[in-house]
């Protein structure tokens, strides 16, 4: 497989080390979009996380069929939409604005159940001891909800931005100049696919292992939070602690 | 200071209230008794629109909260809630919970809320737990937390839903105590309970609900030696073994 003709020969991980700054280039442009994607779909989904609970019918329907509908249908029609289909209707966006919309939408549904699901596992009695103390709906969701919700939302958040750097990768389809799209054109024209696709690969995981292992250290965290507060523990192991220390 | 008309409230095709028709005068104490499931609970979370009756007209300080576009979070204010789960919150500390609603939703600055709530920890007997969590508490003690925390909204009603069902037996005297001390001021109270000691020591009138609807009301007097219906009776005799 490493001999001089197979697909990982030396000699093609020399032009590939020859021709670093491609790939580098390829890297950069695929953090910017994933970063400028995330805040997109932070934005959207905490809006509609919180409009899908607010118990205001339009708001909820709202939030249900853009959630469906995004969840349902491939990242990759859409992204062939915004690419092929706007520009009959006179919107003709560039690669990167695609890039960042398409996908900061497509997650933007996925961090809309993950803060929606967030939500519901903070006891009803919580909302209610705002509301009889006058707290408006946004103002209980922001003083009281969202700060006990954050440490069970932020372990799935976690992961959603990991699946939302992978596919960032769909970019390639559409010649995004993101790390996937580097990694073909660059190995279509010299055919050395081998080395350019492991190159890809590692420098997704470089972005998403520190993520998935960060995602994973927070939810030990939620499990070892009191069965009350969301986590796994049981009141009973949660006293012993508390005799331990004492 | 709290009048309903005609109210009537539906779960599906259950009646939890029927046609009820009640007037609360200001600084009385109401006591609200009657078996499971009777719509007490339903009662007086509809009177600060917690629950939203089906019909009927309800009145709080003089606003109607059951009109279109009532400022319902506005007479939230002056009718703070008492839960049978005490509800504090429970990231905040002790003090951040007495607080938090006076500084954000009245505007009132950070170190008179803090006085106030001071003043009030002082007067349930926990000023010494002001920086813990609630989740280092006790029942009792955290129900006399959320007490405090109604009473740092200076209300002018004060609504206990069963503010003592959820604890252990040797907690409940100490937040009973706190509500007796209570009764002595000015405020409006409505307190649902089983306890008929606290009620035939500091209820005005007491009202005994039974299927959503409002069976018999009386003084403590009147009820304890001489109920006249039926129903009320078969309660009583239930519950004064």
């Amino acid at each position: 497989m490493f001999s001089s003709t197979g697909p990982f020969a030396w000699f093609k991980w020399q032009a590939l080390f020859a021709d670093w700054q491609i790939f580098a280039q390829g890297f950069a442009y695929t953090l910017v979009v994933a970063f400028s994607a995330l805040a997109l779909a932070l934005l959207i989904g905490i809006i509609l996380g919180i409009a899908s609970c607010s118990n205001i019918k339009p708001l909820e329907l709202f939030s249900r069929i853009y959630v469906e509908f995004f969840q349902n249908t491939p990242l990759l029609i859409q992204i062939f939409f915004l690419y092929n289909g706007l520009p009959y209707a006179g919107i003709v966006l560039s690669v990167t604005t695609i890039g960042i919309i398409g996908v900061g939408m497509y997650h933007g549904a996925y961090i809309a159940e993950v803060v929606r699901s967030g939500i519901g596992s903070i006891a009803k009695g919580q909302l209610e001891a705002a509301y009889s103390q006058g707290f408006t709906y946004w103002q209980a969701m922001t003083h009281i909800i969202l700060p006990q919700a954050k440490t069970i939302i932020l372990p799935p958040l976690t992961m959603q931005a990991v699946n939302l750097i992978k596919n960032t990768s769909v970019l390639a389809v559409i010649s995004g100049a993101d790390i996937m799209f580097t990694a073909k054109s660059w190995s279509s024209s010299n055919i050395y696919y081998g080395p350019a696709y492991v190159v890809a690969g590692l420098l997704y995981f470089i972005l998403c292992y520190p993520l998935a292992n960060l995602a994973k250290r927070l939810e030990d965290k939620v499990n070892a939070l009191p069965a009350e507060a969301g986590g796994k523990k049981s009141r009973l192991a949660k006293q012993d602690v508390t005799v331990g220390n004492s | 200071m709290i009048k309903m008309v005609n109210v009537d409230k539906q779960f599906g095709k259950l009646w939890a209230l029927k046609n009820i028709n009640l007037e609360i005068s200001a600084g009385e104490k109401l006591v609200v008794i009657g078996p499971s499931g009777s719509g007490k609970s339903t009662l007086i979370r509809c009177m600060n629109y917690l629950e939203k009756p089906t019909s009927g007209q309800i009145f709080v300080d003089g606003i109607e909260i059951t009109a279109h576009k009532a400022p319902v979070a506005k007479v939230r204010q002056s009718a703070a809630m008492v839960f049978q789960s005490f509800n504090l919150y429970p990231h905040k500390t002790v003090l951040e919970n007495l607080t938090l609603a006076p500084i954000k939703v009245q505007g009132i600055e950070k170190k008179q809320a803090e006085e106030s709530a001071m003043k009030y920890l002082e007067r349930v007997g926990l000023t010494e737990k002001a920086h813990n969590y609630p989740s280092q508490l006790s029942g009792g003690q955290q129900q006399r937390v959320a007490i405090a925390r109604a009473l740092n909204m200076h209300p002018k009603i004060i609504l206990f839903d069963e503010p003592t069902s959820a604890l252990d037996p040797e907690m409940i005297q100490e937040v009973l105590d706190v509500m007796v001390g209570l009764s002595k001021d000015n405020i409006t109270m409505v307190v649902v309970t089983h306890e008929m000691g606290f009620a035939r020591q500091v209820a005005d009138r007491i009202i005994f609900m039974d299927e959503g609807e409002i069976v018999e009301q009386g003084t403590p007097e009147h009820f304890f030696s001489n109920p006249s219906s039926e129903r009320t009776k078969l309660f009583l005799s239930k519950i004064l073994r």
